[in-house]
């Protein structure tokens, strides 16, 4: 039954030596996916590289469905699982800031790590940047900390915000992402440009 | 030897997912990464001015314990990547110095918008607390609003945004 680490009470290394295999399989992802390069995780933004699109919804409905699954066979406690706190204005505001960053720097933090790693000097300079970012942040901290903490709403999940089923949800979300595949496959074809694609 | 041959993007996404639920059931936490670089930040903070770090509002929270900021699930996690990264690029040969960018802008160019777009990503994720992966898809994976929410804004922004930045990309 999990979470492990939680209902089985294991030391603290155990979760930690985890934590980082976790991340050897993350990373293992990211690479192969193609994510450690910006011009194609720009791509998505400009139609001729979707990759973006596929990888990120097929991991989130897996994933999804999977502990979902998991938790129907009684395998997993969901109620144990963490779901991220909604802070409203924050949420948007920071997703806003982000998505400018996101084009500018052509990676996002888990991406740039990815590059970072096989050499990308690019993503190393980008990495620094969000040191830099992260520490500007705390150091602002006092002065927008109103707008970090109104409206919060709890962890709120979307069956209490929509009132409809996980399960019913869950097959809307892998409806929504075959037509968004269906899009996208499309896009890559009309917004094609094999100058950039070739090179990649 | 041929560079390119990325995964099968769907069958890169189901790995990814099978890692996410990995974290969800071993460790009841979905995966980050801009935590990692903010821990990073702390340790540091915390190694040149322990007095600051302290008495700051903000890092004082990760020194209560008194055990080192980066003794922590998500720092280890992103050492992990690295890991991860670095065995998949020397497998699929990959593996080069290089600054990617579009032929048309200069590596200086290129450089300082990848440091600003940096400052930018990781100032935004500590407000949203979460980035792509600890907040959208980490957050869709639990149904937490807040996944969705951070998910379309990012999207949906550096949607508009592209628009401005468009000669630093085709």
């Amino acid at each position: 039954m999990g979470p492990l680490t939680i209902l089985s009470e294991f030391p603290e290394w155990i979760n930690l030596l985890i934590a980082f295999c976790i991340g050897i399989g993350f990373g293992f992802a990211l690479e192969q996916a193609g994510f450690s390069s910006s011009r194609k995780l720009a791509g998505m933004f400009y139609g001729y590289d979707t990759t973006v699109l596929k990888v990120f919804f097929t991991a989130a409905i897996v994933a999804l469905a999977g502990s979902q699954l998991l938790s129907f066979f009684g395998l997993l406690n969901l109620k144990l699982v963490f779901v991220n706190p909604y802070y409203m204005n924050a949420t948007i505001i920071g997703g806003i800031i982000m998505g400018a960053g996101f084009i500018m720097g052509g990676y996002c933090p888990g991406t740039g790590i990815s590059a970072l790693s096989i050499g990308k000097i690019d993503a190393l300079i980008f990495l620094f940047g969000g040191m830099v970012g992260a520490f500007l942040f705390a150091e602002t901290y006092p002065y927008i900390q109103t707008i970090a903490m109104e409206n919060y709403k709890g962890p709120m999940r979307i069956e209490e915000w929509m009132g409809i089923s996980p399960e019913i949800f869950t097959l809307i979300l892998i409806i929504a992402a075959v037509a968004l595949f269906w899009l996208a496959e499309h896009a890559e074809k009309k917004f094609s440009r094999t100058e950039i694609t070739t090179d990649l | 030897m041929n560079k390119t041959n990325y995964m099968n993007p769907y069958f890169a996404g189901v790995l990814l997912g099978l890692v996410l639920l990995a974290a969800m059931f071993l460790s009841g936490r979905g995966l980050g990464a801009s935590g990692g670089i903010k821990y990073t930040v702390v340790a540091l903070v915390g190694a040149i001015d322990k007095q600051h770090a302290m008495e700051s509002a903000y890092y004082s929270k990760y020194f209560e314990n008194g055990e080192s900021p980066l003794k922590n699930w998500l720092a280890l996690e992103v050492f992990g990547m690295i890991l991860g990264g670095f065995i998949s690029g020397a497998l699929s040969h990959r593996l080069k110095f290089k600054i990617e960018k579009s032929p048309k802008i200069s590596n200086n160019k290129r450089l300082l918008f990848a440091f600003l777009g940096g400052v930018f990503f990781v100032y935004g994720a500590q407000l949203a607390r979460g980035c792509t992966s600890g907040a959208a898809l980490s957050g869709m994976a639990v149904l937490s609003v807040a996944g969705f929410v951070t998910m379309i804004a990012i999207f949906g922004s550096a949607y508009i945004f592209a628009w401005f930045f468009k000669s630093l990309w085709i």
